[in-house]
């Protein structure tokens, strides 16, 4: 060293000045980034616009999950295998027009529920009488999800439940009861299945589904004949479950496509949702896969390509848990929402929040992650979330659950699952060689996000601020109007654990519309039917789901936030038909039912 | 990593009969090559990269640094082989899906070299300490790279074959050999005494993180001990203090084995070297 020791104090004080940058970061960050105090009702109006009250026991709702147990060779690692299940999904079953409930239950043997919405704020279980309660018998595999579409046109939504086992198709009699189809419909005998959604994606009038194979659809989880069944990669793995495509044919039959139109992958799919992201008229498909990069297949109304890689959503492989849409800047533009895992000192991959670009050429896309710009990266173990107006000041907020496996509160498994994980594919491929978890916790106890959107382009979390405290192993969370009241309330289905409904209070002086489709010539579900409001100078575009987030579907019905004394210019349909309508002349604070022109 | 693996010695050893590959694997080049060609590799083949972006940062922050801290203390231009793959390394494990992590491993990795030094020689390996330093200081938004390579055969025997045909021609196979060894033994004693099972004990070591640690971070000669039994004690030591972190279940138990034993290994053999300096004149 030439220097003297000035300049080597000097040296020596910028070295310690880099080594407390980190801190520096994490002040800044935790003050932009989180309302970490709680409030009672009354504060959280005042300062956030919304209060969320957990109010499932005072519904009458006292359902909990149980989750499955599998093979007795995956013993050891079974509360990390045998973690998902959970699933919520809002329906209208009986067209009262008001949302009922469906949730999932896992164990062999145990039964799902069906919450009629009894429209004195509480829900009574009809399941059972209505014949969708029963679907977890031995030996038929346990649900994993349920997504609902009205296949057959007849005015009422049908339900298909996915499984680790067989998927089944129900005929909804009008709201009188379901009829188990399965066989008719021509599903496949065993499908391990996580993601499921609706959609016309040939625009010929009648809703087809996807189903996401997880596991491979040759291993029975409850007989098995070999351990070698994990992926082969932590973030490359391609020995998944294969994809399915059923093409409606309108005669209570569908025909597997997959293959013949262009959707060919063993990734291992958890969630999927699809959207008309290009402004085709067609609807793409978006999925979100575990153990590797999310897929985008592009529709042009006959084919799909999958283009991930193209779109720059395809390069950076994660654990992919959740694809939710939502117009975050109203821009009449679709973000996209992709939930994997962040550990502090172990595992950062972060969410990923995929923006579109502006100035790409008609007819393509390419998109950008700015969920750490944004706000809404690190979630911990991060599953579903569904983006929704919980404020009504006219930006989409972002809720999300979490958490995986919450056993010992003081013994993590994250040291065994990261010694394995980066292990070769025969070590990490095989279930024999994972450490026993004996009763250790794998990212539990995970306090919940509910980013506020400030409509400049930042999220802050105020979860703990507006009610939601708890720290369940939270996986499907779907929104709707439960009550009719003008607010977007959350139901989220958290893994052996309670149905959590959380009722939404909002400030009355921020206002809201809300929208009801039905079609005629597009299918009757309207799925797919996308709505423009325009207001105050903004816009937001809305689009009605056949199923988003992870394991849930939200209500059909589109509700739109607009903020304090809105001036409504006009609301614009786009059917998927083709068919455009625009709506004059709407008020605030109503719900709107719309049937598509003849 | 191995910032300075050619060592003058090893470098001046170039006979006018061997091949031009030959020469050109005793270069001090070699070990930048080497790691931009894994580095290639991974991405073609698996996408490795999050961002190309985050590893040039990483880069250009670690050349940046050395230019001017060199050009400041030692008053020359430094060779940037060095800081080029320190910057790599960085980029290479460091993962975070923030962008400064980045330029600040890099940039701590570099002044360490200059800021914690004894008797002339720093002390510790620049990249080991430095991602070290992150994963302690910033676990929030800091992890290293366990699985960014894929998991498969392949690649992993190839980066073996041609990492064990580098080190064995810089001549240092024997502190990769020792270790792995070693790691192997201590695998099978943990399997025994945790009642893990043993392909999760070694699984640790047929990942990228490992190939890297093994080839480049070990074997630095510039913080390494001189000789060559001691460099095989050392590799034994950094086994063993690595078994005892991974029994307290440490998740990053090889960077921070390094990161104590090193300089620990280097200040002894100082204090050895010192001693015998000092008994000599008596003796003689």
């Amino acid at each position: 060293m030439k220097r003297g020791p000035i300049a080597r104090a000097v040296l020596a004080v910028f070295f310690v000045g880099l080594l407390m940058v980190p801190s520096i970061f994490r002040r800044v960050a935790a003050d932009r980034q989180s309302a970490k105090t709680r409030l009672d009702m009354k504060e959280s109006l005042a300062r956030h616009g919304f209060y969320l009250q957990e109010v499932s026991k005072a519904a009458g709702v006292d359902f909990v999950h149980q989750g499955p147990t599998l093979d007795p060779k995956l013993d050891g690692i079974m509360p990390e295998v045998a973690s998902m299940g959970a699933s919520v999904s809002i329906v209208d079953f009986d067209r009262d027009g008001w949302p009922d409930i469906y949730v999932t239950n896992s164990k062999s043997g145990s039964k799902n529920a069906l919450y009629r919405n009894m429209h004195d704020g509480t829900f009574k279980d009809v399941a059972s009488e209505m014949g969708v309660a029963d679907v977890n018998k031995p030996g038929t595999g346990v649900s994993m999800g349920a997504v609902w579409g009205d296949y057959d046109n007849d005015g009422y939504e049908d339900l298909l439940l996915i499984k680790w086992g067989q998927p089944e198709l129900f005929h909804n009699d009008h709201g009188h009861g379901f009829t188990r189809v399965t066989e008719q419909a021509g599903l496949p005998k065993w499908i391990n299945a996580n993601s499921a959604v609706w959609f016309d994606y040939d625009g010929d009038g009648l809703l087809d589904f996807f189903i996401g194979g997880y596991y491979p659809e040759d291993v029975d989880l409850w007989h098995l004949t070999t351990t070698k069944i994990m992926p082969d990669s932590f973030e490359y793995a391609k020995n998944g479950g294969r994809k399915y495509l059923f093409h409606n044919l309108g005669n209570g039959k569908f025909e597997e496509v997959s293959a013949k139109v262009g959707i060919d992958s063993r990734r291992w799919a958890l969630a999927a949702g699809a959207a008309d992201l290009r402004g085709t008229g067609h609807q793409d498909l978006f999925i979100a896969n575990d153990y590797g990069v999310s897929e985008l297949y592009l529709n042009d109304g006959k084919r799909f390509h999958e283009a991930g890689e193209e779109t720059g959503i395809g390069f950076s492989p994660k654990s992919g848990m959740n694809v939710a849409f939502g117009d975050i800047m109203n821009q009449g533009k679709y973000s996209v929402y992709v939930s994997n895992i962040s550990e502090e000192g172990v595992l950062i991959q972060g969410n990923n929040l995929w923006v579109p670009e502006d100035g790409t050429p008609a007819g393509t896309i390419k998109y950008q992650n700015l969920a750490r710009d944004m706000g809404v990266e690190l979630g911990g173990w991060s599953f579903g979330a569904q983006f929704g107006d919980l404020n009504n000041d006219g930006n989409l907020d972002l809720y999300l659950t979490n958490g995986y496996v919450s056993l010992d509160r003081n013994r993590s498994y994250w040291y065994d699952f990261s010694k394995v994980s980066g292990g070769n594919s025969t070590i990490i491929g095989d279930a024999k060689n994972w450490p026993a978890m004996d009763g250790r916790s794998l990212s539990g106890y995970q306090t919940k996000r509910v980013w506020m959107n400030d409509g400049a382009g930042r999220f802050v979390d105020v979860a703990q601020a507006v009610g939601v405290t708890d720290t369940y192993d939270g996986r499907a969370v779907a929104m709707a109007d439960l009550w009719n009241t003008g607010a977007l309330d959350v139901v989220v289905a958290t893994e052996r654990g309670p149905l959590l409904i959380y009722k939404n209070t909002v400030d009355p002086s921020n206002q809201w519309i809300e929208f009801q489709l039905e079609g005629t010539k597009s299918n009757r579900s309207a799925i797919g039917a996308e709505l423009t409001l325009y207001w105050d100078g903004k816009k937001q575009v809305q689009e009605v789901s056949g199923g988003c987030g992870f394991a849930a579907q939200n209500d059909r019905r589109l509700h739109f936030g607009l903020g304090r004394e809105p001036k409504i210019e006009k609301a614009v349909i786009r059917w998927p038909s083709g068919k455009a309508q625009t709506l004059d002349d709407l008020k605030s604070d109503e719900l709107y039912k719309v049937k598509e022109p003849q | 990593m191995s910032e300075q693996i050619a060592t003058p010695n090893i470098a001046l050893e170039k006979p006018g009969g061997k091949s031009r590959l030959l020469s050109l694997l005793d270069s001090r080049y070699t070990p930048p090559v080497f790691i931009t060609l894994i580095l290639l590799a991974g991405h073609l083949s698996f996408g490795m990269l999050e961002s190309y972006q985050k590893t040039l940062l990483a880069i250009a922050a670690s050349i940046a640094t050395e230019l001017v801290l060199s050009r400041f203390f030692m008053g020359k231009w430094p060779h940037l082989a060095s800081a080029y793959i320190t910057g790599i390394s960085v980029g290479i494990l460091v993962r975070s899906p923030a962008y400064w992590p980045f330029a600040l491993g890099a940039m701590i990795s570099i002044t360490s070299k200059y800021v914690l030094r004894y008797k002339g020689r720093h002390l510790w390996n620049p990249s080991n300490l430095g991602i070290s330093a992150l994963l302690f200081l910033a676990s929030d938004i800091v992890a290293s790279l366990s699985i960014q390579w894929g998991n498969f055969l392949l690649p992993l025997l190839v980066i073996w074959a041609l990492g064990a045909v580098i080190i064995w021609r810089l001549r240092r196979f024997h502190i990769t050999g020792t270790y792995v060894v070693f790691f192997l033994l201590f695998a099978v004693l943990r399997s025994w005494m945790t009642g893990s099972p043993m392909l999760s004990e070694i699984s640790p070591i047929t990942g990228p993180e490992y190939q890297l640690f093994i080839f480049f971070m070990i074997t630095d000669p510039k913080t390494t001990v001189k000789s060559k039994k001691g460099q095989c004690a050392v590799a034994f030591a950094v086994a063993l203090v690595e078994m005892v972190m991974r029994l307290d279940r440490v998740i990053y138990a090889p960077f921070y084995a390094l990161f104590f034993v090193g300089p620990a290994a280097l200040l002894i053999e100082m204090w050895w070297q010192s001693r015998r300096v000092q008994a000599a004149p008596a003796t003689a």
